[in-house]
């Protein structure tokens, strides 16, 4: 069902009728609390507030705080205040809904109402998701069936909480090893190779320039960042949950750590991934990568990703690591010359092909050919332990 | 505040004038966020202009330390005075006093802006370069105004300065800082203020000449750029243009061209935009 708010007729006077704004907002995932809510109050005090494009102004500045909420406040603001109760932010409560308006589909938001209506039954609704799949266009489709007869059983086995939870402490074991990082520059620390003369020289002062206690500095860890983009295309759909569960360890290890979805269309989903319950967030994000059906676009996807997430994302302490069958729809060309973009930013790509692992494998298909040059390790990842064996070359890396 | 800017030359959209205005009248920071050259450390400039206060300007930047952004003791000139007051026979506590006064406190921006007499603008730029220790210092300063030096004791701020704050997005900060700070996105002006912007800082461009930089600069942004061009190359663009002589943008194909080097800024870019495509986009503007 989808929720229609609805002005409060009953709530009297404007700081009431905030207090249910400000709940609305929670509720659609822009995050406000009570010194907000007083800032508000103090801020209509100073203003006209019969003027309604003041007060909007005003409430947008003080409750957004960041950018991609930037947008959609007005919509929200208009929802609640001009009582067009349908106009709350697109409630996508089915697959069908969410596969028309995947624009507004924005990860974070009424994933609460969705996994606790879906909650109990996104497990039934990932295996009928295996029927539903023929129904999938691209060129994935064929290839995908192949892969689910030889690997039907041990997908099965692989979607017990427990092998979910080995594959979130793996990530947790991998993510470490690419992150141990030194410095070469150095910094004042407890202890050290080298004396800080200056520390040691300032100390000396008053003690009559006798350098009564020494100073060290070190080379500081400069941990690298991770950004993860995850193909839940058809023909992936059965490594999906292992890796969304992997996807999962990765980002909840660490706040730097980004995590992406991709098939037709790019997601984000690092807030969604950051979840305690770590089976709930892997349902929750099934469900948000069944939505959408269909081919992969990996190129667009890519440069989707350069044009609008890398330049906050990537830098030349980044690792980004690309799970995918390299199977697209789009020219190969497209990967190459994004994968190059992506590469300028001074990077590094993983690229993890479950595919690989399996014999007699090579990377023809043309989206993987055309990716290879620009790659710094290309990868199997079909089992768990194909993931473990990464970690001496994630250490290189 | 919106006329107020638009006088000292800024032209400025409903959300960043609000923005503006409930920061001055809340006192809290103010985050700016947007992609490069959208004129957000132009807007403390402006700030600064309007209160005709001054500009404290701290550019942020990988490794930035308290030493660098708040306050330093001036070790060389204390060492200096120690020794020449040594015959002095000064007591501990005498010397202790004499050099840890005010005369050897380095001021760092953040502290000379909390210890102005008239509230400055005070513009921390390119927040999200500064590692994440500092963005944690910044905090105490941010919310309570005031830094502490432990030989000397707490300082209050006199007044309270104006804080602006920008970001480019580099990496995502803090929610803790997010949650302190009013916030607003400055997006690329639309054609309509874009115009304005441009009238108001060269207000003896033709009109004509005007309606078409404003065109060709709207559409070059929808092409496939790695660096779009800002407020400000527009500006420096159209002095070249004007500068030229070029009343048409038409005109001239190949004087065109060579000017594109005011906007353009990468490799890429340049190669992506041929001879033929600024005609097609200097034909659709005019």
């Amino acid at each position: 069902m989808p929720q229609i708010t609805r002005f409060p007729q009953t709530v009297k006077g404007v700081s009431e009728r905030l207090s249910g704004f400000m709940q609305h907002l929670r509720h659609n995932g822009i995050v406000v609390n009570i010194p907000e809510y007083q800032l508000t109050l103090q801020a209509f005090s100073r203003l006209d507030i019969t003027c309604q494009r003041d007060v909007q102004m005003a409430c947008k500045a003080i409750c957004v705080g960041r950018s991609d909420h930037f947008e959609k406040f007005d919509e929200l603001f208009n929802a609640y205040w001009l009582n067009s109760g349908s106009q709350r932010f697109a409630v996508t409560d089915t697959a069908s809904n969410k596969r028309k308006s995947k624009s507004i589909f924005q990860p974070g938001v009424n994933e609460s109402l969705q996994s606790s209506e879906h909650g109990d039954a996104s497990d039934a609704d990932s295996n009928s998701e295996d029927d539903a799949e023929s129904a999938h266009s691209g060129e994935g489709r064929l290839i995908a069936s192949t892969i689910k007869n030889i690997e039907k059983t041990d997908l099965r086995e692989m979607m017990t909480p427990e092998n979910i939870q080995k594959a979130e402490r793996l990530a947790y074991q991998l993510a470490a090893a690419m992150r141990d990082r030194r410095s070469r520059r150095r910094r004042a620390a407890r202890r050290g190779a080298m004396l800080d003369l200056r520390k040691v020289i300032r100390a000396s002062i008053n003690r009559g320039g006798e350098p009564f206690q020494l100073y060290k500095r070190h080379k500081p860890d400069r941990p690298v960042n991770i950004v993860a983009l995850l193909d839940v295309s058809g023909s992936m759909t059965v490594y999906a949950k292992v890796f969304l569960a992997f996807l999962k360890g990765l980002v909840s290890h660490d706040q730097r750590t980004d995590a992406y979805l991709f098939h037709t269309s790019l997601v984000r989903v690092s807030d969604a991934l950051r979840d305690n319950d770590s089976l709930r967030a892997v349902n929750r994000l099934s469900l948000m990568a069944q939505g959408f059906g269909g081919g992969t676009k990996i190129g667009t996807n890519l440069q989707r990703f350069n044009r609008q997430y890398a330049a906050q994302t990537v830098n030349g302490r980044s690792v980004v690591i690309i799970f995918s069958d390299g199977y697209d729809t789009d020219p190969p060309e497209l990967i190459g010359a994004e994968l190059q973009r992506l590469k300028r930013r001074g990077c590094r790509i993983i690229w993890l092909n479950p595919l690989k692992g399996w014999k007699d494998y090579a990377p023809v298909a043309g989206g993987m050919a055309a990716a290879l040059p620009w790659l710094d390790l290309f990868a199997a990842a079909n089992t768990l332990d194909s993931l473990r064996a990464l970690e001496p070359s994630l250490r290189q890396i | 505040m919106q006329s107020d800017l638009a006088d000292a030359g800024y032209i400025a959209s409903d959300e960043l004038s609000m923005a503006l205005h409930l920061s001055q009248q809340l006192e809290r920071p103010l985050l700016l966020e947007g992609a490069a050259g959208v004129g957000k450390t132009e807007v403390a400039k402006m700030l600064a202009h309007l209160g005709s206060t001054r500009l404290i300007r701290l550019q942020c930047y990988e490794g930035l330390d308290a030493s660098t952004a708040i306050y330093e003791w001036n070790y060389q000139r204390q060492l200096l005075s120690v020794r020449a007051t040594a015959e002095n026979k000064l007591t501990a506590d005498q010397v202790d006093e004499q050099i840890f006064s005010d005369k050897y406190l380095l001021r760092r921006p953040l502290l000379e802006a909390i210890s102005q007499t008239q509230a400055p603008v005070l513009l921390i730029d390119e927040i999200d370069r500064a590692d994440e220790e500092f963005e944690a210092y910044l905090l105490e300063i941010l919310s309570d105004f005031q830094i502490t030096i432990p030989e000397l004791g707490t300082i209050e701020a006199v007044t309270r300065p104006r804080v602006i704050l920008t970001s480019n997005g580099s990496r995502d900060l803090s929610d803790a800082l997010r949650r302190r700070c009013l916030y607003s996105y400055v997006e690329y002006p639309d054609a309509k203020t874009e115009l304005a912007i441009l009238n108001k800082r060269l207000p003896n461009i033709d009109q004509q000449l005007a309606g078409q930089i404003v065109g060709f600069i709207q559409s070059l942004r929808k092409e496939d750029l790695e660096k779009n061009p800002g407020v400000a190359e527009m500006l420096d663009w159209s002095a070249a243009v004007a500068g030229l002589g070029i009343d048409n943008l038409s005109d001239d194909p190949v004087q065109l061209q060579a000017t594109l080097v005011c906007l353009l800024k990468t490799q890429a870019d340049i190669a992506s935009i041929p001879a033929e495509v600024t005609q097609r986009l200097a034909g659709k503007a005019g």
